[in-house]
Order: structure tokens, then sequence, then C-alpha cells
């Protein structure tokens, strides 16, 4: 028997090793490099010199960039937010469809995925552009200013994050909503529940791994965001991942760059230790 | 009594199917009622029904003398036990419980106190830090009585409370329900497919077949007095005659000619005139079985010789199929006495078998009946 257990544990380890390969040389040892060089001053060619400082993370935080962080910070809240609320009602409708009407609409909901995402948030560029019809209809109706603009701006870079990553939470909603038992609300109306406090008391609880995948699906990427405030953003929506590209490749600031990428990881990184912290000690006080 | 709880006129199809015809009935107040029959029946739906969660097509439901038929779930004084108990498998025991009353908006000491008293009245006080999925079958049963009857409803529907328990457990839970219907006298509407269940617990049962109600009463009038041969069948065993009656003895005893059977001896309450065709059900247990001719002052009437063709023994009773003629008659002989000092009675003896004309009873009409409801040891 225990030669048995001694040997399932060696397939385990053989099987998952891949993934602990991958995550050991491409993700823990690129951030580790990341946050030294993010320690180590800078000469004008961009080399890195010897020796330690952290005159890097002082100018992050200096009050030039202040407005960029908050900018990143919103940005994503404001887009997963947006993302959970169109996404809770579509995911509970598609549980409740027929089985045919419902494979109708997951198709519909992956199929711009055969388009690039590039090429889809290019296409935006076009739709919005100034000489575009919806400039030219929101300019009739007196909506926006003619010399006013749709694109461009932060409000453009929100619109396209969130027509972006709708789709990733949905999947993960609507698969929760469809393990959910419609009968719960039943008895809820029956012991007295309207139907928004069913909603509220009973599916929204019942699908919360939903929602915090969703959430993570959402807010993560757009943390990092970069191709979106690139290519719809004007020089006032930059965020985080715009200062990166911008130190690596134009300023040629390898110890800057390494420092905002050291930021991002913190402010993703943050949310995930809070929240298994408050795990843990949950169950410490369960027990 | 006056009338609690009355369905008028209450039909729904779902589709082209009609679950539930033109059904009236009402309930008194206080009185534990079931509605018996088996799956598809409209059974669940009339309950449904009278909880808000399924609309009538045409019909009133009405409660306590207000017509709530367009009242929605949660404005009717109505709780149910549904059937797969569906407690909220994010809540503990006790917020289960005090799930309704906190909808209501009850002060925090009085949902406490409440939630309390409830849990101890189904004995769930210890487990009440616990999950429906830590619970087993019964204690997640007792949960979904207390938050439904922690409400104060004027009515509690049960929809198959006991359906997904093992015999045992339904036994006692039953026990368990009638005691708590004791303790708080609060009515009860009962949907179940199980005869026993709805016999042991119900002060009145409906019986039901495809949508309509077959007969109502209380389980005794129900098992002694079918009016048709479906609630005859599917309340306990029986044994149908058809025939015509042949001669009329005096205004209460007649002599019926079944086709393929000898001449029967019956008691004719119904005053039935002769040529009449009528439906004869006999329960086994009225049927009496020996292997000598019984010598009784009745002796030949209602007397017949058969051949043993099946025998059961079930510990209290025996059962037995007697062929005699074209008929296979089902018998149950109770144990009263020491059954290891009498000869017993075994497969192809001869026997003799007699009833008394009281125990035939005449229905008032017959329909062909689904052959799995037969005679079948259970």
């Amino acid at each position: 028997m225990r030669s048995d257990s001694n040997k399932n544990k060696f397939t385990e380890f053989v099987l998952t090793s891949p993934t602990l390969f991958w995550l050991i040389f491409f993700f823990l040892i690129p951030t580790i490099i990341a946050v030294i060089m993010a320690l180590r001053p800078s000469n004008p060619y961009g080399d890195l010199e010897p020796g330690w400082t952290l005159i890097n993370f002082e100018t992050i935080f200096s009050p030039l960039y202040i407005p960029v962080i908050w900018r990143t910070i919103w940005v994503s809240f404001a887009s997963t937010f947006a993302c959970l609320l169109f996404s809770i009602p579509v995911g509970y409708y598609m549980s409740r469809l027929s089985e045919k009407n419902r494979k109708i609409i997951l198709f519909l909901i992956i199929v711009p995925f055969w388009t690039n995402s590039l090429i889809r948030i290019f296409a935006w560029k076009l739709i919005l552009n100034p000489d575009g019809i919806i400039q030219a209809i929101f300019v009739f109706f007196g909506i926006i200013p003619e010399s006013g603009s749709l694109i461009y701006s932060t409000g453009t870079v929100l619109l396209v994050t969130i027509y972006s990553y709708l789709p990733f939470a949905i999947l993960p909603i609507y698969a929760a909503a469809e393990r959910f038992d419609f009968r719960l609300i039943e008895a809820a109306r029956d012991l007295g529940a309207t139907r928004w406090h069913a909603f509220i008391y009973i599916f929204l609880p019942n699908i919360s791994k939903g929602l915090m995948a969703a959430t993570a699906m959402v807010l993560i990427p757009c943390l990092g965001s970069y191709v979106i405030p690139d290519l719809v953003g004007g020089t006032s929506s930059q965020m985080i991942g715009n200062l990166i590209a911008n130190q690596a490749f134009v300023a040629r600031n390898i110890p800057m760059a390494a420092a905002w990428s050291t930021l991002l990881m913190a402010m993703i990184l943050l949310p995930l230790v809070i929240i298994l912290c408050s795990k843990i000690l949950l169950k410490k006080e369960n027990c | 009594m006056p009338k609690f709880l009355t369905f008028e006129n209450i039909s729904k199809s779902f589709g082209k199917q009609q679950v539930v015809n033109d059904v009236s009935f009402s309930v008194a107040k206080g009185e534990v009622f079931s509605l018996l029959g088996p799956s598809g029946c409209g059974k669940t739906t009339l309950l449904r029904i009278c909880a808000g969660l399924e609309e009538p097509d045409t019909g009133k439901v009405f409660l306590d003398g207000k017509d709530i038929t367009n009242l929605s779930p949660n404005e009717r004084q109505v709780n149910t036990v549904f059937q797969n108990y569906a407690l909220f498998p994010h809540m503990t025991v006790r917020d289960n419980i005090a799930f309704g009353p906190k909808i209501a908006g009850w002060n925090r000491k009085k949902i406490i106190s409440e939630a309390n008293s409830f849990m101890d009245l189904t004995q769930m006080t210890e487990h009440k830090n616990k999950y429906p999925h830590q619970l087993s079958g019964g204690q997640r049963q007792r949960v979904a009585i207390a938050r439904a009857l922690i409400n104060r409803p004027l009515v509690l529907l049960l929809d198959e409370p006991l359906a997904a328990l093992d015999l045992k457990l339904r036994q006692r839970m039953l026990v368990e329900l009638d005691t708590i219907h004791d303790q708080i006298g609060t009515t009860f509407l009962f949907v179940t497919h199980d005869q026993g269940e709805a016999m042991s617990i119900s002060d009145k049962i409906a019986v039901m077949n495809k949508g309509i109600i077959e007969q109502i009463g209380s389980p005794p009038q129900i098992y002694e007095s079918p009016n048709t041969s479906f609630v005859a069948a599917f309340i306990g065993d029986t044994n149908f005659f058809e025939g015509t009656v042949s001669e009329v003895t005096n205004s209460e005893i007649s002599r019926i000619q079944p086709s393929d059977f000898s001449e029967i001896t019956v008691y004719n309450d119904k005053h039935l005139s002769i040529g009449t065709q009528v439906y004869l059900s006999i329960r086994p247990e009225k049927i009496n079985i020996s292997k000598t001719l019984p010598l009784t002052d009745k002796s030949y009437i209602n007397t017949f010789k058969g051949i043993v063709d099946d025998v059961i023994y079930l510990g209290s009773m025996t059962k037995f199929w007697v062929k005699t003629q074209d008929y296979k008659l089902s018998i149950i002989k109770q144990h009263s006495s020491f059954l290891l000092d009498e000869e017993p009675i075994r497969w192809n003896d001869e026997v003799w078998i007699s009833w008394n004309p009281e125990h035939g009873y005449l229905l008032d009409h017959y329909a062909e009946i689904d052959e799995n409801l037969l005679t079948l040891p259970s």
C-alpha cells in the first residue's frame, strides 16, 4: 500500500512537472529578475549600473505618475464592474433558455474570438473615427460638438476594454448559473422573498464562484492593459502598461520599466494575497 | 365545518396536455388533507397552484375567505416543504430557518427566539451551524419543515416530503410530522403517491387520477367504500368481479351473476334492480381461506373451492393467490393465532374460500385500470 501511494505521488509529480517548470522558468525567475533590475541604478544608455537604489520607486510614486496609477486602477475596476453588471443578467437568462437557444447564444458570444483581438480593437478606431458615421450621428443630434472627438479619450479606453473582456466575464458566470438550482428561487419566493430579494440573497451567493472567476478574468488583464489605451486612447489615457512599453522601448530605461512591472505585479498579487489570508483566517475562526 | 382553503373549478394545461381538469374541493381548518394519486395525476400541480408557483388556466383559489388566485407566491400565507427540500446551500441550518422572518423584516430578537423554538421543535438545535450538505436526509427534511413553519403559514404545503427517504426513516418522519401537526395545528395539504403515507396521516384524502378527483373521503371511507375501480385498486389490493344483478332477495340482499364465475350474493345498499350491470370489489383480507369447509350458519353463501396458486409469507400475515374457475383471487390471512400449531396451507393445496355478503362492495363506475396498480406482492 505504501509503495503504491509513493508511486502515485511520483506519477502525480511527473504529470504536473511541466506546469511547475513552466511557472518556475517563465514566471518566477523572470519576476525575480525584474524585481532585482528595478532595484538597480541605470546609466543614460539605459544599461544597468552596479549597486542598489530605490530611486526608481521614488520616481514611480512622484506626483507626475500618480494620475497614471490612479487611472489604471479606476479604469480596470470600472470595466470589471461593468462587465459583471452586463454578464449577470446574460448568464441568468442563458441558463434558463432551451438547450438549442442556449447553444446559439453561446456561439454568438464566442464568435468574435475568430477574429484577432488587435483587428477588433482597430475596428473600433474606424467606427469611432472623426470622419465616421457614429461621430456624424452624434454631432447631428448635438450630443457632442463638431470639434469634439469620440476617440482618443479615457472613455473610449473604457468602452473598448468592456467590449473586449465581456465574453470572459459572461462565460464563467453562465457556467455557474447553469449549475444553479432554480428551484431555490421558487423556495425563496415561497418563503416570502420578492423576485429582487431572491436574486440578491439566493442567486448571487450561489454563483459567487463564477463571479470571482469573472472578476479575475477581467480585472487582471485590465490592470496590465497596453494595446487598448495605445490604439484608442489619447496621451491623457495612458495606463501603466503603456509606461512600461515606453520605458523599455523608447526611453531605454530598463530599471524604470522593471520598477513599473514590479508595481503592476504587486497590484495584481495584493488582492489575491488578501483574499487567501482572509479565507485562512475565516477557516480558523470556524474551527 | 367552515371551508378554509377552497379550490374552485381549477384547470391547468401544459402545452397540449391537460394536467388538472376542472377540480373543486375544500379543506377545513386544521385538517391534514392529502392529494393522493399516481405520478402525473396533477396533484403536484394543484399544490403549486396553491403556492402561487403555477397559475391556473381557469378557476379560483380561496384561502380564509380571500381570493388568492392572482397573488404572487410571496404574498400568500402558505409555505411549502419541497420534495427535494430546496434548502439554501450557502446558508447554515439557522440561516435557512430564519430566512422567511428576515425577509419579512421581523426584529432581531424575535427572529432569534422563533428560530430557536422551531429548531427545538424539529430537534435541529445541535446542528444549527451546519450547512445542508453536512446533514442527513431526515435532518434536511426537518430543516425544510422548520423553515416553512416559522412563517406561521395558514396552510403548510408538503410536496412528497418523504419520497427521498428510506423506508424506516419515512415511517419515523411520518410520526414526527403527525406530532408536529398535533402541536401547532396548522392545516396541512399533503401530496403523495404513497397510499400508506396518506392513510396514516390524513383526516381526509382526495384520490386523483388523470387530472380529476375520483373520490374524497376519510381514509376508512376511501378504503372500505371506494367509488370507482381506480380508487379500489389504487388504495390497497382488491378483487374485481363484473356481472349483472340476477335476483333481488330482499331490499338489501341481491345475487349477481358474473359472466365467468358462480353466482355471488352481495349486500345491495345501492338498490340496483335485476339486469343492472355491476362491478364488485372484495378486499383480500375480507376473504376467508381454509382447508376444510367453513362451518358457519351462512355456509354455502359465497363459498367456493379453489387451488392455491401462490403463497407469500409476510410474518404478520400471509398472501395467497387462489385459482377458482377463471379467476385468480388475492387473499390475505392475518395471523392472530400461533401459526406453527396449525397445519399450513401450501402451494397446490385444495382450499375453500368464502366471504360474507356484506364484505363485497358495489362500485359506482368502472374504468380500465393500469395493470401496475393491481394486486402484486408489495
